[in-house]
């Protein structure tokens, strides 16, 4: 009885987590432009989705802000968290809060307080100016994804490199690094999706001709959201459950292995 | 692409903070035949203080002054009373406020109230549907836990704004719900447009930020201890109270905090889900910047949100001091 009671209550939380989603990918298969109507199977929102050049361009927006905020922030991020892992005590403790000031921080408080900034140094809002705010709330995730590895690390293995004839560089990159990778992957992964899900940020670092697709979804959530939209969802969501069930093979099979 | 050019002084601030950074390292590397490591965060210390702190002081200069950038505490005022400027332009002009009957305005505390009770009932509700789902999937007989646990991360890389409108879609006056109800030929229901809706939305939202910590908290437990308990004579009901409940108190805490702070902020789902009188804090905020185009308010406004977000964290922390819930990492 219990068995059951505990699985059921475990499906309704998933049927409540997913209802939405699976109703948003149905209506993308709709023909009509109605949200409650079926009016028959049709692929014609995708077709739409790729001549759409501004969802096609908010979506390339997106995509690029992603890749560069998260291979900016990994670098920065992981630099970061060896240097402050090197420190004393003090400027350590002095670095992590600094480090956890912007994650504590709500959204749109971030979002503002960055549009201040540039509005006061005249920094035109636009592609760079979104480009450097996604970075900004991206690397105190890496830093915290890479110092727990650091942790982990043994303290004398880089000093015995050192004695052992290695120069500095040579021993960061052959023994610091790929004893961090994991955290610097996880933090990259992060940093990726997060960007990829951000809104408040965005909204307030950039301009109205420069649209990732959260805005350009906001922009339009008033007129009503085409289809079009949701058949771009479902397929990235299709994407990123791909990109999960790979990752998640690899992490298992580096399990296996070792 | 005009959007893209820097002015040029910050091109050269820039440089200058490269240039700076590689002089550090080259003369460190002159100094100790290597480079020390502490070197690394320095492009970082340098990003931070560009990027988080002097925005956090931009916003805390313009709390303070007014459109002319004199020092003032109207804005803070105005936070109080909503009417304060209309009031202080009447006294102004030789009028009593009180005679024409304009009163103290509480839009805006009104709006702070209404945000910390949709949060406090988001975080409990949450909270209440979140720790059995956490508990069941931590049972170690259960061997699907740990992939349940993915299926509820995976809705969160639906693009928010998307997932809330979709909610639109099943709550609407002919969305899917009432059409259901309809052919059962039961009576349609008013379900959009109220805070219910808004509730449900945020619930929606932050679940999965409530089912995490705990989790991790719950799977952590060493199994033994409850064993043990049972062993003793507890029965079901007083282990659980006694021992597995304390222990996953950090998880409990950090997935309170994980929700609460969001949902006090909550920006676009009251405008989506919600009807007239359901603004909450983060759209005031909003709709201050960029509607009514007062920066000195929406900074003054921002400045007490954070500080009461500061205030509920350390009350927080007090209960777990190590931080041991941990985040989602």
């Amino acid at each position: 009885m219990s068995r059951m009671f505990k699985r059921g209550y475990l499906a309704l939380m998933l049927l409540f987590l997913y209802v939405p989603i699976l109703v948003l990918i149905v209506q993308s298969f709709n023909a009509g432009v109605s949200r409650a109507k079926w009016q028959g199977f049709s692929l014609k929102w995708y077709i739409d989705l790729f001549n759409s050049a501004s969802i096609i361009n908010a979506f390339y927006i997106t995509l690029t802000i992603a890749l560069l905020s998260a291979l900016f922030a990994t670098i920065l991020g992981t630099l970061a968290a060896i240097g402050i892992h090197a420190m004393q005590k003090r400027p350590q403790g002095i670095m992590m809060t600094l480090t956890n000031i912007p994650m504590t921080m709500p959204d749109i408080v971030t979002g503002i307080s960055l549009m201040l900034l540039y509005i006061f140094t005249r920094i035109p809002r636009g592609y760079f100016s979104m480009l450097l705010a996604h970075i900004t709330f991206n690397i105190p995730y890496v830093i915290l994804s890479v110092m727990p590895k650091l942790k982990q690390m043994n303290k004398f293995s880089y000093e015995a490199a050192l004695d052992l004839g290695a120069t500095p560089g040579y021993a960061l990159r052959h023994v610091i690094l790929p004893s961090v990778m994991p955290g610097v992957i996880t933090g990259a992964l992060l940093s990726f999706t997060l960007s990829l899900d951000d809104f408040t940020i965005s909204y307030f670092t950039t301009s109205p001709l420069v649209q990732n697709l959260s805005t350009l979804i906001y922009s339009e959530a008033r007129k009503g959201i085409k289809p079009t939209m949701n058949a771009l969802s479902a397929l990235m969501f299709v994407a990123l459950l791909v990109l999960l069930l790979a990752v998640n093979r690899r992490a298992n099979l580096v399990k296996e292995t070792k | 692409m005009s959007a893209m050019a820097f002015p040029p002084w910050a091109v050269w601030l820039m440089l200058l903070g490269l240039a700076a950074f590689a002089g550090m390292i080259a003369l460190s590397i002159r100094r100790n035949r290597g480079i020390r490591r502490t070197l690394f965060a320095f492009p970082y210390g340098l990003w931070i203080v560009v990027f988080t702190l002097i925005p956090l002081l931009l916003i805390g200069y313009y709390a303070f002054t007014d459109r002319s950038g004199a020092f003032t505490l109207d804005n803070f005022r105005t936070f109080w009373d909503s009417n304060f400027e209309m009031r202080k332009q009447m006294l102004d002009m030789g009028f009593d406020p009180a005679d024409l009957g304009i009163a103290r305005g509480n839009v805006n505390m009104d709006t702070l109230i209404y945000s910390l009770w949709m949060a406090f009932l988001c975080t409990l509700i949450c909270l209440a549907m979140g720790y059995p789902a956490a508990l069941f999937m931590a049972d170690r007989n259960f061997k699907l836990g740990s992939t349940l646990v993915v299926l509820f991360i995976i809705p969160m890389w639906m693009n928010f704004l998307l997932r809330t409108i979709a909610w639109m879609s099943l709550l609407e006056d002919n969305g899917l719900i009432n059409t259901l109800l309809g052919a059962l030929g039961l009576p349609r229901m008013q379900l959009m447009y109220n805070s219910r809706a808004v509730l449900l939305g945020m619930v929606y939202n932050y679940l999965p930020f409530m089912v995490f910590p705990i989790y991790n908290a719950l799977s952590k437990q060493d199994p033994k201890l409850s064993e043990a308990a049972m062993d003793l004579g507890a029965n079901a009901a007083l282990t659980f109270f006694k021992v597995t409940l304390p222990l996953s108190l950090p998880g409990v805490i950090s997935g309170i905090t994980m929700v609460f702070m969001p949902s006090v902020t909550t920006f676009f789902i009251p405008r989506v889900l919600g009807g007239g009188n359901t603004e909450m804090f983060g759209d005031l905020i909003e709709r201050t910047f960029l509607s009514a185009d007062n920066w000195n308010l929406g900074s003054a406004l921002s400045l007490i949100m954070m500080v009461l977000i500061l205030l509920s964290l350390t009350t927080l922390r007090k209960f777990d001091p190590e931080g041991e819930g941990g985040t989602m990492i």
